[in-house]
């Protein structure tokens, strides 16, 4: 099973590290990169996938030289076996299209035919949803490779290998309120929910999962090395890292970066401030009168029959 | 039939017993699976804190798994001493004979960092058969085929068969109660500990203790500072914290409606203990555990088809006056039933196990340590109610304190006898009334001032780490008569209290008044003890739920 997991750097928008201006606008510069949340949760089904089946998970992001640190942190925190960086300064400020074309090109590039590409729900900051689809139709229309079935909102996921094709459960409106299993054939395309939870219900895959967990640390250990500010190695030289520019892809220019971008942001608006005071009654315990109406008031919440 | 996952050994409980039996499987060649349900080995586990190598049994701890004294246990402890208190006055028993007797080393343990230690050494060994140590897992029950136990059913997991099932579930567990081989019935069977981690920086310990930077000591204590509860108090040193614990029979416990956290308290704030605070005091952590009694409990045939206790799972606690040995116990348990499976199946035979480990149980001479002979010859007299009240009034009387004085040396001698020690009857006399007497004839009186104030119980508990899940117990009788005990002996709830697992409630009916007990289970400590004195279906929370110790 040859798997590929897509994913991208974002600002960490967790609560003390991310940095906002006066008026709202991120703070770009004083805010870390973190790997998309969500696409550890793709990380997961694949690694789950592997675990069950086995094979190879490749994690691979497009973006700056120093998105390796991004990927070695899905190596660390979840999986891989190797990661692959697509990068060039002609593929700078791509929309989702232009970063659609290059990724499904760049698993063109893989020596092995994906059968499962994973991709996570939407990410922290551009939240189009867009990328991992796309891809999935740059696909459709590359001579060179098979058409992926696409399925979206996977919250459980088990491939038969024997008989070729995948069965996930996956939510149809989006909520967990409704539930469908859907099949289909291998190769194909998952878009994980944030709802997916990866599932071993048999002991030798809780050791198994175990086992490359402990490899997949060593291996983001060793990576780190390459990539430590005092290092005298390239990141290129660590075995399990590819970095291709647009040459290695044999890309057009004009049809990546932001000249193949059609996408025209017409403005940013400013992240609304989350209203900060809360309708507050100040009450001084040694006050009865008001402790009684502190009681009548939460009484009603009080548990008990 | 379905096709289960199946595994030559299952090892359930990743403590000393569980360890030590898959240790040893492995290095049998056995392929051996180990569930442990804690976030963490060691999470769930609390013991006082000495654990002994003692020179005549057949495996060791360290024997085991080499640099464990250096990695995993605390300080080497080599002196001993048991304080006999009344009121203020206190004479001191030098108690090295006895703490030395068969004693190869001793060790203070914390069981967090010894168990989790153990883990990893335990899952690089497994593993190489082909299973391995899995946490947060629990096993809930024993997997049956046609009557006849199979394997284990799990929480997290599909059921799982094995040609054996070592449960080395603690005492509370699930697995040998499932097999008909404990209960949780009589509080007589049963001791309940509680105990007090305390920080106090290396420097410290050496200096109050008087010992050096590698040396170690043990208090114990008793006497009449418990409120007349039969049992005692402990105090080891770790390498930067004291373990501080007071033990008691659970049907005394019961019977005086005492509050467990009120009598660690009670130690807690001696006079005798200022010596060692001098002033400060600061708990890392309040924890609980049941205690078998193994002189009653003992399981004399601790196996079922494939299925083998070791540890406190099988009672294997031995807990004779000052002689207080459990993880011992349980680690030569855990080696002779690997052994015996390992036997069996090279025989062709691995049915024969359990009857093969019953046998090397009692060759090996742990089950005459568990259950002395003479202890059960002699109970009946000794533990008789006209025995015992002759026995005060006389040991009250002038002539009894001459008799105490004269044999003031004589005294020291029997408590350093492990032939006297085993067959200590279960009662008042011998340990209330006997070292107070003591004290009072011989000890010279405290006068130091110990201000410290212990936490309130909402604090302790407040402490504590959980990860809370759906309710584990269920009281089944919520009527004062058959659950009321809980309130007072739960060492996490006591009367008037209203954060603990077990409240009083008086419900008006129809113009009358009915005492009903009424539990909340999120801040158990799952020891057990109400699963003994009320009436309740008791389970173990799901694997990484409930309750978190970070010491143990």
């Amino acid at each position: 099973m040859r798997m590929v997991v897509l994913t991208k750097g974002v600002p960490d928008f967790r609560e003390g590290k991310v940095s906002f201006d006066e008026d709202g606008h991120l703070e770009r510069g004083k805010t870390p990169t973190v790997m998309n949340p969500n696409d550890k949760t793709a990380l997961r089904a694949a690694l789950q996938t592997k675990v069950k089946h086995g094979g190879d998970v490749s994690l691979m992001s497009m973006g700056p030289p120093g998105y390796a640190e991004i990927l070695q942190e899905g190596m660390d925190d979840v999986y891989a076996d190797d990661l692959y960086l697509l990068s060039d300064r002609e593929m700078g400020a791509a929309d989702t299209w232009a970063t659609a074309m290059t990724v499904s090109t760049g698993l063109e590039q893989l020596d092995e035919t994906p059968d499962l590409i994973f991709a996570g729900f939407k990410t922290a900051d551009g939240e189009t949803g867009h990328t991992g689809p796309q891809t999935k139709w740059c696909l459709d229309i590359n001579e060179e490779m098979p058409d992926y079935p696409l399925i979206t909102h996977v919250v459980a996921l088990d491939v038969d290998e024997d008989a070729g094709t995948v069965r996930a459960k996956r939510l149809v409106e989006g909520d967990v309120s409704e539930i469908e299993t859907i099949e289909a054939d291998l190769p194909a395309f998952v878009v994980t929910d944030p709802e997916f939870e990866a599932n071993y219900r048999r002991a030798e895959h809780r050791l198994r999962h175990k086992d490359f967990r402990d490899e997949t640390q060593r291996r983001a250990a060793e990576f780190g090395e390459y990539l430590a500010d005092d290092s005298e190695m390239e990141p290129t030289e660590f075995e399990e890292f590819t970095m291709w520019n647009h040459e290695g892809l044999n890309l057009d220019p004009d049809f990546i970066g932001l000249d193949g971008s059609p996408t025209i942001v017409a403005g940013v608006d400013p992240i609304p401030k989350a209203p900060s005071e809360r309708e507050a009654t100040m009450i001084d315990p040694e006050d009865d009168e008001g402790m009684a109406e502190v009681f009548e008031e939460l009484n009603q919440y009080a548990a008990g029959d | 039939m379905t096709e289960h996952e199946h595994y030559e050994a299952v090892v359930v409980g990743a403590g000393p017993g569980g360890a030590a039996a898959a240790a040893t499987l492995a290095q049998h060649g056995v392929e051996t699976l180990v569930l442990e349900r804690g976030v963490d080995a060691g999470s769930k586990n609390v013991s006082g804190g000495l654990i002994y190598a003692e020179e005549s049994a057949p495996y060791t701890i360290d024997q085991l798994f080499p640099g464990f004294r250096e990695e995993a246990a605390e300080r080497p402890v080599e002196e001993y001493y048991i304080h006999n208190i009344a009121g203020e006055k206190v004479e001191t028993f030098d108690l090295h004979d006895i703490h030395h007797h068969d004693t190869e080393w001793c060790d203070a343990v914390l069981r967090r960092k010894m168990d989790s230690w153990l883990a990893e050494r335990v899952h690089e060994m497994t593993r190489e058969t082909g299973g391995g140590l899995l946490t947060g897992v629990r096993a809930n029950g024993l997997l049956r085929e046609g009557g006849k136990i199979v394997g284990v059913t799990l929480d997290e997991l599909d059921p799982i068969t094995a040609d054996v099932v070592i449960a080395a579930d603690g005492v509370n567990s699930e697995l040998a109660r499932g097999a008909g081989l404990m209960d949780w019935e009589e509080p007589e069977d049963w001791f309940q500990g509680v105990k007090a981690v305390v920080d106090m920086p290396p420097e410290a310990i050496t200096e109050r203790f008087d010992i050096d930077d590698d040396e170690g000591v043990a208090h114990l204590f008793s006497g009449d500072l418990f409120e007349g509860v039969r049992g005692g108090g402990f105090l080891y040193t770790n390498e930067d914290s004291l373990s501080i614990g007071t033990v008691f029979h659970l049907d005394s416990l019961s019977a005086q409606r005492a509050e467990p956290h009120e009598l660690l308290d009670s130690l807690l704030t001696h006079p005798l203990l200022d010596q060692w605070f001098q002033g400060e005091y600061h708990e890392r952590e309040y924890s609980a555990k049941l205690v078998p009694d193994s002189k009653k409990v003992a399981n004399p045939s601790p196996h079922r088809g494939r299925l083998l206790l070791v540890g406190d799972a099988a009672g294997q606690m031995q807990a004779q006056g000052p002689i207080i040995k459990g993880m011992n116990h349980a680690v030569t348990a855990g080696g002779l039933a690997a052994e015996a499976f390992a036997e069996a199946k090279s025989r062709g035979n691995e049915k024969a196990a359990g009857t093969l480990y019953q046998q090397k149980l009692e060759d090996e001479g742990v089950m005459d340590q568990l259950r002395p002979t003479r202890y059960r010859a002699t109970r009946f007299v000794s533990e008789s109610d006209v025995v015992n009240s002759v026995g005060s009034s006389l040991l009250d009387s002038a002539v009894g304190a001459a008799g105490i004085k004269l044999f003031d040396g004589l005294l020291e001698k029997s408590f350093n006898s492990p032939f006297v020690l085993g067959m200590i009857p279960d009662t008042k006399l011998s340990y209330v009334t006997v070292p107070t007497r003591i004290a009072e004839v011989l000890g010279d009186p405290v006068y130091d001032e110990n201000d410290v104030e212990p936490p309130a119980l909402d604090d302790r508990i407040g402490d504590l780490t959980y990860d809370v899940d759906d309710p584990h117990i269920e009281v089944l009788d919520n009527s004062f008569e058959a659950s009321g005990t809980a309130v007072t002996a739960c060492p996490v709830s006591a009367e008037g209290f209203g954060g603990g697992c077990y409240r009083e409630e008086t419900v008006k009916t129809n113009g009358t008044e009915e005492k009903k007990v009424s539990l909340d289970t999120q801040p158990c400590v799952e020891c057990g003890t109400c699963a003994v004195v009320a009436d309740t279906h008791w389970e173990h929370p799901s694997g990484g739920k409930g309750v978190e110790f970070k010491q143990g």
